[in-house]
């Protein structure tokens, strides 16, 4: 490989609990591990292990790849406003939202978190994959602050409040998508109660610096166990969570993308928001196309780029975009996009998985329930 | 380690295979399966199928992924261990025991000292 890759602060960390890692998005992550000592007592490792601990008790993901920032100053919620779908001037201080960057034509930028600090400003959450493109977009509204010296990590699962209660005090009064700066073991952190897998969960940015050190209380505490790429992508698709860059790109609108809930109501009475000409054209007269959940019939997965036809067999009517196996739903699970008049619940669709017409039903997503607490 | 000895031989896609008399037992290396972590599902080639060596002819799932399985030499199905397909957990509980794939019988019993013994499996891995 000629590039070099990016580290985050827990390189060595990762590699010292037994990671295998893997290139993503120029950065060098774990995909999986294989634990030794006091965590092997606790679970076994590989994807399937930490998806399963993360749903049981807890599972801490490492996300310092992922592009944060502040953008300071007066005017900027509503700056902000014309790239986004989501209402940004009526968040409350303390609030994040899931939002999008959409293009002119009504594409998809980006998916980010926006929180609202009150007098400090906004705080943006970005994929690692976008940082740029997203920085330089937003750059052109409102001057943007990358915080390049904060890691980012993730702590998953029914358990993860009883273990910020231990450590972090005040962190189990946030509601879900609230945001404080807080206390996590001694070291000040900015934390949503917010996360990429359908559990309850906290998201933490802390400096580069303390990383490790917050990495090592929180994988003291009995519940939890690091858990990798691997297991983040299977919860996500597990929980109904979009990828970017698979499920949804400049090339996939909002309403394709089933993603109309994040357009805010006060958005949708003016649409003064690039693109959103073209996305309220959409939802009018309906999109050719939508992003479904599908349940493979049996137990063989299919994978991203599968064709689905009709159930017919013959007609070409869309492709999954994420697949894989469910370790929690015991099944295979995709998303992918099908033409609108087959996107309904219950439908019958063929997928081609290795040549082989493989029947399929569409369902609800998420495949499992999310778990927030409310 | 069990299974591993002078009679098997491997392959560089990690693929185990036992000779008696003209039928080879094919299957995945116990490096395989850690590589891939636990598999959920397992698709074998249809018996009497002719393959030629390298042919993908089985396909091996994990959580993340999908790998082919090749046929280390020429042959035709004779016998598919269908107990892998009802608990693919096997292969990884006993990758080079009862988790084996199929067996092929083969045309060419000399292209079977031609594939890898252990000391040169082990040689290649070393070099991963």
């Amino acid at each position: 490989m000629s590039e070099t890759l990016q580290t985050t602060p827990l390189e060595q960390w990762h590699r010292h609990h037994g990671a295998r890692m893997v290139p993503f998005a120029g950065y060098s992550m774990p995909v999986q591990y294989d634990f030794k000592g006091e965590l092997a007592a606790r679970c076994k490792g590989g994807v399937m292990a930490e998806h399963l601990h993360c749903r049981e008790q807890a599972g801490l993901f490492d996300v310092s790849h992922m592009g944060q920032a502040m953008l300071h100053g007066h005017g900027t919620a509503a700056a902000l406003e014309q790239l986004v779908c989501g209402d940004i001037a009526g968040l409350k201080p303390g609030r994040q939202r899931y939002t999008l960057l959409t293009t002119a034509t009504g594409g998809i930028i980006d998916d980010l978190m926006v929180a609202n600090l009150g007098p400090e400003g906004l705080f943006l959450v970005v994929n690692a994959s976008r940082k740029a493109v997203d920085f330089a977009h937003i750059g052109t509204v409102t001057p943007v602050k990358p915080l390049e010296d904060r890691a980012l990590l993730a702590l998953q699962g029914p358990a993860a409040a009883a273990v910020m209660a231990r450590i972090a005090p005040g962190a189990t009064d946030l509601p879900f998508m609230g945001i404080a700066r807080l206390m996590v073991a001694q070291v000040n952190c900015l934390v949503s109660r917010s996360g990429y897998t359908g559990e309850d969960g906290f998201e933490i940015s802390v400096p580069r610096g303390m990383a490790v050190t917050l990495a090592n209380r929180l994988v003291a505490q009995p519940e939890v166990v690091p858990a990798g790429l691997g297991a983040r992508d299977s919860l996500r698709l597990e929980a109904g969570l979009c990828l970017y860059g698979n499920d949804i790109d400049e090339t996939t609108s909002p309403v394709e993308a089933s993603l109309t809930w994040a357009i805010s109501k006060r958005r949708k009475m003016v649409w003064d928001f690039l693109g959103g000409a073209a996305i309220r054209a959409q939802l009018d007269n309906g999109p050719s196309r939508r992003r479904v959940g599908i349940r493979p019939d049996g137990r063989a997965p299919a994978r991203e780029h599968t064709a689905i036809l009709a159930p017919d067999g013959q007609e070409m009517v869309g492709e999954i975009t994420s697949g894989g196996f469910g370790p929690s739903l015991n099944a295979p699970m995709a998303m992918g996009y099908v033409r609108r008049d087959l996107s309904d619940d219950g439908t019958k669709l063929t997928l081609m998985v290795r040549g082989k017409p493989l029947p399929a039903t569409v369902v609800p997503l998420p495949f499992v329930p999310h778990r927030h607490v409310r | 380690m069990p299974g591993k000895n002078s009679d098997t031989r491997y392959t560089k896609e990690h693929e185990w295979v036992r000779l008696d008399g003209d039928i080879v037992t094919v299957g995945i290396t116990d490096h395989a399966q850690q590589q891939l972590g636990e598999l959920v599902f397992i698709e074998l080639p249809e018996l009497e199928r002719d393959v030629v060596a390298g042919e993908a002819c089985a396909v091996v799932e994990s959580v993340k992924a999908a790998s082919d399985v090749y046929a280390p030499l020429a042959g035709r199905v004779a016998e598919i261990n269908e107990t892998i397909v009802e608990d693919p957990e096997i292969v990884n509980n006993d990758a080079e025991g009862e988790g084996w794939f199929f067996r092929l019988e083969i045309d060419d019993t000399a292209a079977f000292e031609e594939l890898m013994d252990q000391e040169a499996y082990d040689d290649y891995l070393e070099t991963l």
